[in-house]
């Protein structure tokens, strides 16, 4: 007992080890852009260089677009599966893991060979058409999470009774999808929203082989630079994932305190 | 549902409302998901002028071709086998190993955070760490006059990479082993050792046979998932390093296989090799799930 005891604080000290020195060599690398003292000289050129500010207020923006939009499309499909097609939900959930199989690379090739401008549907064509095409390829990459997040809390609810109670007191289907539905998968929509928010802040192959000034690609333009700024751009990267995913248990652990019914 | 559709105009109507209901999500995974793979995986068996051919599978087996795909292999073997074997140890030691139970829960919520950074940003932080001037490197320098990069290590490399790669991969092992191993009973020890069994032949016939779809599956996953990333080499290498994902990010930039069809065969290894560890994971995982009841 006594030698598992050692051998799992071993396992733990190497495994923390090569999590933590990562962490702190960056943060340590970007507190030394001033040659004699440790400064935040790489913090202040990241935060005044207004690259940053305008690629990482365009991430946000399709961040929140591609949750709106995401969430339209995957609470009301969770939803109509579960009350009236449980027959095709294998399907569905088939479908929604092939982002997972299939590379993204591969995916934004195909978008580029199939929507480019001279296709049927010239979607990389003008600017708008290729924040479009981006905005669907974040909703394609988080499909996945989301699908999983709104179903499994919809699994906790009885969708059912909560229609016809719904429909009994005369409500439309807007009503029911958006005051009675929505509301009680909150849990899974925020789990959702979080994950994919994390995951459209540092994405790089879609903006970057669509031609959006996103995040990602910036990063990847100032890693090739610049020295010290990167390593800035890392801490704040990771605070931001940390933020993302700090979020998302804490709603995840509010959902499992609720009430579950079968 | 055909069968209901012709019997009674009723019913119809409904099932045409029911399937409706999803439309939006068909037309939506047909067309941002399922036909441009759909086109790449043609184009592959196509000439340019659009006859049929298995002249560009046949190239992909060209030397320069083949060694990006025994690079992108070996680099998701070493790292997806390498996160196996730590992230194994990680979770038995927060399951199995009596340890204080904060440790649990902050290990775990670690793992959720650092499955998700990778990309770019890891790039830099590895840079910083192991790079010409980074901490590890300098401390070993200053210190114990240990130069890392005379033994001929370099962090633009193979083993650079697997040791990257390692720290996203090492944190979804945790998260996904750890439900297995907690499915393991108690009474299955306490029977072992009162028929006399070591705690080697413990885990040896009982524990690993009952893991091993687990483990296996999940080292899968990895080799997939390690398998399709490209950010966080293309930010750490540059295009020196010639794994198949950048091979593929260059040939989209500016054909550099001087062969958009050969391209798509590229792709399409890309989607066979990714798709069987896919498959193959969960059908180990429906297998793992017996036990997990």
């Amino acid at each position: 007992m006594k030698a598992r005891r050692l051998g799992a604080w071993i396992a733990i000290a190497i495994g923390a080890s090569y999590f933590i020195v990562p962490l702190l060599g960056t943060l340590e690398f970007s507190l030394r852009m001033r040659r004699d003292a440790y400064s935040f000289d790489a913090y202040r050129s990241v935060f005044s260089d207004f690259q940053f500010r305008e690629t990482f207020g365009y991430s946000m923006m399709m961040a929140v677009l591609t949750i709106i939009f995401g969430m339209l499309l995957v609470v009301p499909t969770a939803y109509w599966v579960r009350l009236r097609l449980p027959q095709v939900r294998p399907i569905i959930e088939f479908i929604t893991l092939l982002p997972l199989v299939i590379p993204a690379i591969v995916i934004v090739f195909g978008y580029l060979r199939l929507y480019n401008s001279s296709s049927i549907l010239p979607l990389t064509g003008s600017t708008s058409g290729t924040n479009m095409l981006l905005m669907f390829s974040y909703m394609t990459l988080s499909l996945p999470y989301m699908y999983r997040a709104v179903d499994t809390a919809m699994r906790a609810i009885d969708v059912r009774t909560l229609t016809e109670a719904a429909e009994s007191l005369g409500a439309r289907w807007p009503t029911i999808l958006f005051r009675c539905i929505f509301p009680n998968v909150m849990s899974g929509v925020l789990s959702g929203a979080f994950i994919t928010f994390a995951i459209v802040m540092g994405e790089f192959t879609m903006a970057a082989l669509l031609n959006r000034p996103a995040f990602g690609p910036y990063l990847q333009l100032v890693g090739a630079n610049k020295a010290y700024e990167p390593s800035a751009l890392a801490v704040i990267a990771f605070a931001i994932t940390w933020l993302s995913m700090g979020l998302l248990q804490l709603v995840s652990r509010f959902q499992k305190s609720a009430p579950a019914k079968a | 549902m055909t069968t209901t559709t012709a019997s009674a105009p009723l019913i119809s109507k409904r099932a045409i409302i029911d399937w409706l209901g999803i439309a939006p999500f068909m037309i939506f995974a047909l067309m941002f998901l399922i036909i441009p793979t759909l086109y790449l995986v043609t184009g592959a068996f196509l000439t340019p002028a659009g006859e049929f051919t298995f002249r560009n599978i046949a190239d992909l087996f060209t030397p320069s071709i083949l060694s990006a795909y025994w690079i992108s292999i070996r680099v998701s073997v070493a790292s997806s086998l390498g996160g196996a074997l730590i992230g194994f140890f990680l979770a038995w030691a927060i399951v199995l190993g009596g340890l204080p139970t904060w440790i649990r829960s902050g290990l775990l919520t670690f793992s959720g955070v650092a499955s998700n950074f990778a990309g770019v940003p890891l790039a830099f932080a590895f840079l910083a760490t192991l790079g010409r001037t980074g901490l590890v490197t300098v401390f070993l320098r200053d210190w114990f006059g240990f130069n890392l990069y005379s033994t001929g290590f370099n962090l633009l490399s193979f083993f650079g990479l697997t040791i990257t790669y390692m720290y996203f991969q090492i944190p979804l092992m945790v998260l996904i082993l750890t439900p297995a191993l907690d499915g393991i009973k108690k009474e299955w020890r306490e029977a072992a050792e009162i028929l006399g069994a070591s705690t080697w032949q413990y885990w040896r016939m009982v524990a690993l046979p009952i893991l091993w779809p687990s483990l296996l599956g999940t080292t899968l996953l990895l080799f997939a998932n390690a398998f399709g990333a490209i950010a966080t080499a293309y930010a750490l290498t540059g295009s020196s390093l010639n794994i198949v994902p950048i091979l593929l990010y260059a040939q989209i930039r500016g054909d550099v296989l001087h062969n958009p069809n050969l391209g798509y065969a590229l792709a399409l290894g890309m989607i066979v090799i990714t798709g069987i560890s896919n498959i193959l994971y969960i059908w180990l995982r429906m297998r793992a799930e017996r036990w997990q009841k």
